[in-house]
Order: structure tokens, then C-alpha cells, then sequence
């Protein structure tokens, strides 16, 4: 087994790397374009309703399905729980700041989310409700897997890169007219 | 049913204000409302004051709310007030686990007002 095998095999299970535009981005898009088909039927759906669960619920909105395929957008603001048990992988949630900022106050009953914090605090949340309702709503699962503590990112030219680089399941929404991605890597 | 003296575990400041909220909307008379970012706070908070009700989240860090559940049920004053976990966490396991260690009910996130009322009132009418 050469070095780069047991290298890759050493790996945390979830890592994630923010990485400036350029180089790196391309590099990461590469990986991006290698991830592995949807293989469990129905997932992307659950997916896509636990996401509608939760905005309903705790936002108090109902989220509408752009048409396929969904628009390119540029995200700026993420937030990601990391799913760890007999499924391990990565549930992440990426929009606009702006768009965030809306989700808030929102969920605060606000017109105005004035505090940063309170931004990424109810992403955060958004986020771990997500993947918990998905995980949920799959048989076996809810008691075979922990959820990690929320981890939210912002700035300008990042790109998510998991390097679990299994099954990818993503679900792109409209959120008051702003885009609003999800999507679950598996871990290879 | 007298005001009650409410304290809310959770590492989310908009968690912490959006159960405070329902609380409200669920018809709860709340006569005051303290807020702990985790389970070390919260049994400090616990053993200070005199409370009718703990709503508290599962995954926090420093202390979670399994640990902080099984400790409160410790402190003599603090043996019979209500606990409800309010998480996203929903595996029966989890929910068996919270209720063993002195848990009074449980709630899965995301939750309406009228789950918190269902489940909250009944446990402040004794």
C-alpha cells in the first residue's frame, strides 16, 4: 500500500476546507465532479422534506423549488452539522448573508436581525434541525448516528469541500427569492 | 395554574428566545425566564433559584443535557421540577436514556407551540 493510500485512509471522516477562489477552488471542483451518484432511492426527497419541515415549523415559510436546473448562485454564508455513527458524512445548508439574515429574523419574529451573531446562530440551527429531522425520517438511523455541533462559515469566494467523497444528495430552494442550497455528502 | 418561574438550556440565544416565545404562545403564564447556555450554567442557575419548569436542549457543549438532567435530580431543591428536553435529537434511545435519568418529557426540534403546550402544560398542573 503506498504512502498517498494509507494517507487518504487516515483522514478524519469529515473534513472540510474553506478555500479562497483560484487554484484551489478549480481543484476543489474537480473532487466536487467526482462525487459518487445517488444511490438511496428517496433520500433527496427526505432531504427536501426535512428542510420544508423545518422552515415551515421554525421559520414560519414555505419554501418553493426552483425549476431544474436550479440557477447558479454564489454563497456566502454556510453552515454544516457532521452526521457520525453507522452513517457518517456532512449535512450543509449554504445561501447568501443577506439571505441568512432574512431566515433570522424571521425565526426571531424580527424585521431586523441587527446582531451578526444572531445570523449565524439561527443558521447554525437551521441546520442541525435539518439534519436531524433527515435523520429521522430514515429508518434505523435515528438512534445508530449522532449529530455534531453546528459549525457556521461566512465570507466571500470560500468553497465547501468534503473529502468524504461519497454519495452526494442536494436539494436547491427559493427562499423569499434568494437561493438556498442543501445537501448531504456520505462519507466514500 | 400560578406564574411560573421558567429556566431555558440552550447553546442557541434564538433557540433560547424562540422557546421563551412559545411558551408564551402556548398560554404559559410566565412570570420570569432564565436563560443557560449549557448544563454547568444551568445547575448553578438551578440550585439559586427557585424554578417551575427547566426546558433544556440535549447537545451542548461543557455539559450536556443528559449530564445536567441526571445531576439537577441530585439537588434536593430542585428533585421535582419539571424537565423537558427540547432537542433534535429523536432516536427512542435517546428519548428512554433522558426519561431514565429524570426527564419528564421530550419534544423533537422543529416544535410548534401547540407540542409545547401539549406537553408543558400538563406537567405545571402537577
Amino acid at each position: 500500500m503506498d504512502q498517498a493510500t494509507i494517507a487518504e485512509q487516515e483522514r478524519v471522516r469529515i473534513h472540510l476546507s474553506a478555500r479562497a477562489a483560484g487554484t484551489r477552488a478549480r481543484a476543489a471542483r474537480k473532487a466536487d465532479d467526482a462525487k459518487q451518484p445517488e444511490t438511496h432511492s428517496g433520500w433527496r426527497e427526505e432531504l427536501a422534506q426535512a428542510t420544508r419541515e423545518v422552515f415551515e415549523i421554525m421559520v414560519g415559510t414555505s419554501l418553493t423549488q426552483p425549476t431544474e436546473p436550479p440557477p447558479l448562485f454564489v454563497p456566502d454564508f454556510a453552515a454544516m452539522v457532521g452526521i457520525a455513527g453507522s452513517l457518517c458524512g456532512l449535512v450543509s445548508v449554504r445561501t447568501t448573508g443577506e439571505c441568512a439574515r432574512r431566515i433570522a429574523a424571521k425565526m426571531l419574529g424580527d424585521d431586523e436581525v441587527g446582531v451578526a451573531e444572531a445570523a449565524q446562530d439561527a443558521f447554525g440551527e437551521v441546520c442541525n434541525m435539518i439534519a436531524g429531522s433527515f435523520k429521522g425520517r430514515i429508518s434505523g438511523l435515528a438512534d445508530a448516528c449522532a449529530l455534531s455541533v453546528p459549525t457556521v462559515i461566512f465570507g466571500r469566494d470560500f468553497t465547501l469541500f468534503s473529502l468524504a467523497r461519497g454519495e452526494h444528495y442536494e436539494v436547491t430552494f427559493e427562499f423569499e427569492g434568494k437561493l438556498l442550497s442543501v445537501s448531504l455528502d456520505l462519507h466514500g | 395554574m400560578k406564574p411560573a418561574r421558567v429556566l431555558i438550556v440552550d447553546d442557541s440565544s434564538v433557540m433560547r428566545k424562540i422557546v421563551g416565545r412559545s411558551l408564551r404562545q402556548a398560554g404559559l403564564d410566565v412570570l420570569q425566564v432564565l436563560e443557560a447556555s449549557n448544563g454547568s450554567e444551568a445547575l448553578s442557575l438551578a440550585r439559586e433559584n427557585p424554578l417551575d419548569l427547566i426546558l433544556s436542549d440535549i447537545n451542548m457543549p461543557l455539559m450536556d443535557g443528559l449530564e445536567f438532567v441526571r445531576q439537577l435530580r441530585g439537588i434536593e431543591s430542585a428533585h421535582e421540577i419539571p424537565v423537558v428536553m427540547i432537542t433534535t435529537e429523536a432516536g427512542e434511545a435517546l428519548v428512554v436514556q433522558a426519561l431514565s435519568l429524570g426527564a419528564s418529557a421530550y419534544i423533537r426540534k422543529p416544535f410548534t407551540p401547540e407540542q409545547i403546550k401539549e406537553r408543558v402544560i400538563p406537567l405545571l398542573r402537577g
